[in-house]
């Protein structure tokens, strides 16, 4: 039997749960089906969690391509089809377009495996990310060079923490509905261990009677405790938590049932949520808002 | 003698010949690693330039492999460590985003370095008491120094002077010779 999930029509980190929540019921050697057939707008986050759970299903998945061309074509050129047509049963119209580095995609969706992989990604997206950030999002010259830091550490957690390979992905968009500005999001997914059993294999950590994913996430996320008895580790999140102060962004990360985020004035979001549908891995969002300056 | 280590030099002999970024742990063990290799050839007391001139950029696990671990090993930082020899460093060509990630894991470790950043002068970037700092500017100013004449140049006590210059010895910041101290940096 083929359970269908339906990809809602604008997908990104926060409609995601909805395609989780149709899944949580289905076992995990079930067939399933992706419907994005209605998708029509899709970000990084998205894209790249759609691969993540496909990597997660002992069956492999079917996915019926968007239907709108502009959208399957746009899909395309992030690379999505790429990787999709590995981990997928691909079913309707495929663009055989490829990733054309176009100026809105500031990285195409790029497999994240080894420390060369992060060398690659850095070496890619800085001098796009310098145009792009200084002439669209007003953002100082020298934050590039922080920007390319904070994709490096979000990379990096997934080859030190993941036991996995996993996905980048960087965009701008114009955030209409939430801000009324563009913005510069980084997204980075894996299926892999999560915050929660990668603490747990650190030696000598105290023991507490609450332990869960969502203790877990606090502990990496806001106070930077490594599973690696090096002082020096955990730096990488503590950067990452700077930049985003700096720059007035919004960092989350899904790990297991809870997400955590470090929550802007421009954003509603809660800072921690639990009990949500359980997705494996751990899946980060960065996302650094246009800033206005007085003209 | 002065030494001069190029780290886009070594970065590009112990990991790739392609690469000018600073980023990743494993990156910055390698290159490490190829700093202490150099270290081994010189002499017991050395004075070594790091240059991140032409170095991309650097993030902040880099920057702890690299520069902390590099500190904590040479300044007798970690426990029941001696350091294998008498080294100092000076760290030179740091941009300001360099900066970032350096002042960030000096913080985390309670250390300090002697950097000199493009065309300027050197200055103490990490954790360094008040009265450390003091006494290791008016070092600066004051080249070689007696304990003495140091005290006064940066108003400092002179029965407090000594256990300041020991801190700053045993830190790195400042080297000890027979008639006097001079700051790392200060006549480079």
């Amino acid at each position: 039997m083929t359970t269908v999930l339906n990809v809602p029509p604008s997908l990104d980190d926060k409609t995601f749960e909805t395609v989780l929540e149709q899944l949580a019921p289905v076992a995990q050697d079930e067939k399933v089906l992706l419907d994005a057939r209605h998708t029509r707008w899709a970000s990084p986050y998205g894209l790249i969690a759609l691969l993540t759970l496909a990597q997660t299903r002992a069956e492999r998945p079917a996915l019926y391509a968007p239907e709108s061309e502009d959208t399957s074509s746009y899909w395309a050129r992030t690379g999505f089809f790429t990787f999709a047509e590995d981990l997928f049963e691909l079913a309707g119209s495929v663009p055989r377009t490829r990733a054309t580095g176009e100026s809105d995609v500031l990285l195409e969706i790029t497999p994240v495996a080894k420390s060369e992989d992060v060398h690659d990604v850095v070496g890619r997206i800085q001098q796009k990310s310098q145009a792009i950030l200084v002439k669209e999002l007003n953002i100082d010259a020298k934050a590039t060079m922080g920007f390319a830091m904070t994709l490096s550490e979000a990379c990096q957690n997934i080859v030190e923490h993941a036991g996995r390979g996993g996905w980048v992905a960087v965009q701008t968009y114009r955030w209409q509905k939430r801000l009324g500005r563009r913005v510069v999001v980084i997204a980075v997914c894996d299926a892999g261990v999560g915050f929660r059993q990668s603490l747990e294999t650190a030696q000598g950590r105290p023991r507490s009677d609450r332990w869960d994913d969502g203790m877990a996430l606090e502990e990496a996320v806001i106070r930077g405790v490594s599973r690696f008895r090096d002082p020096g580790r955990g730096q990488g999140l503590a950067g990452v938590r700077r930049y985003i102060g700096r720059w007035d962004g919004k960092l989350s990360v899904r790990s297991g049932t809870a997400r955590i985020a470090i929550v802007p004035s421009w954003d509603d979001d809660v800072p921690l949520e639990e009990k949500l549908p359980y997705f494996p891995g751990a899946q980060m969002q960065i996302t650094i808002p246009e800033r206005i300056t007085d003209r | 003698m002065i030494n001069h280590i190029d780290l886009s030099s070594v970065l590009r002999r112990t990991v790739c010949d392609l690469y000018s970024d600073l980023v990743t742990r494993p990156t910055g063990a390698a290159v490490r690693d190829g700093i202490e290799k150099q270290l081994t050839e010189l002499g017991a007391r050395t004075l070594t330039v790091i240059d991140f001139s032409h170095v991309g950029l650097l993030d902040y696990s880099c920057a702890d492999e690299i520069v902390a671990k590099l500190l904590m090993r040479y300044g007798g930082v970690a426990a029941d460590d001696l350091p294998p020899r008498e080294a100092y460093f000076l760290f030179r060509g740091i941009s300001d985003s360099h900066l970032d990630a350096i002042e960030a894991v000096l913080e985390r470790h309670g250390l300090a370095i002697v950097a000199q950043p493009d065309a300027g002068s050197v200055m103490l970037v990490g954790r360094v008491a008040d009265r450390e700092r003091r006494a290791w500017e008016a070092m600066c100013r004051l080249g070689r120094a007696a304990p003495v004449d140091l005290a006064r140049e940066a108003g400092i006590e002179p029965d407090q002077v000594t256990e300041v210059l020991d801190a700053l010895c045993r830190r790195r910041l400042v080297m000890h010779f027979d008639e006097g101290y001079v700051a790392v940096g200060s006549a480079s």
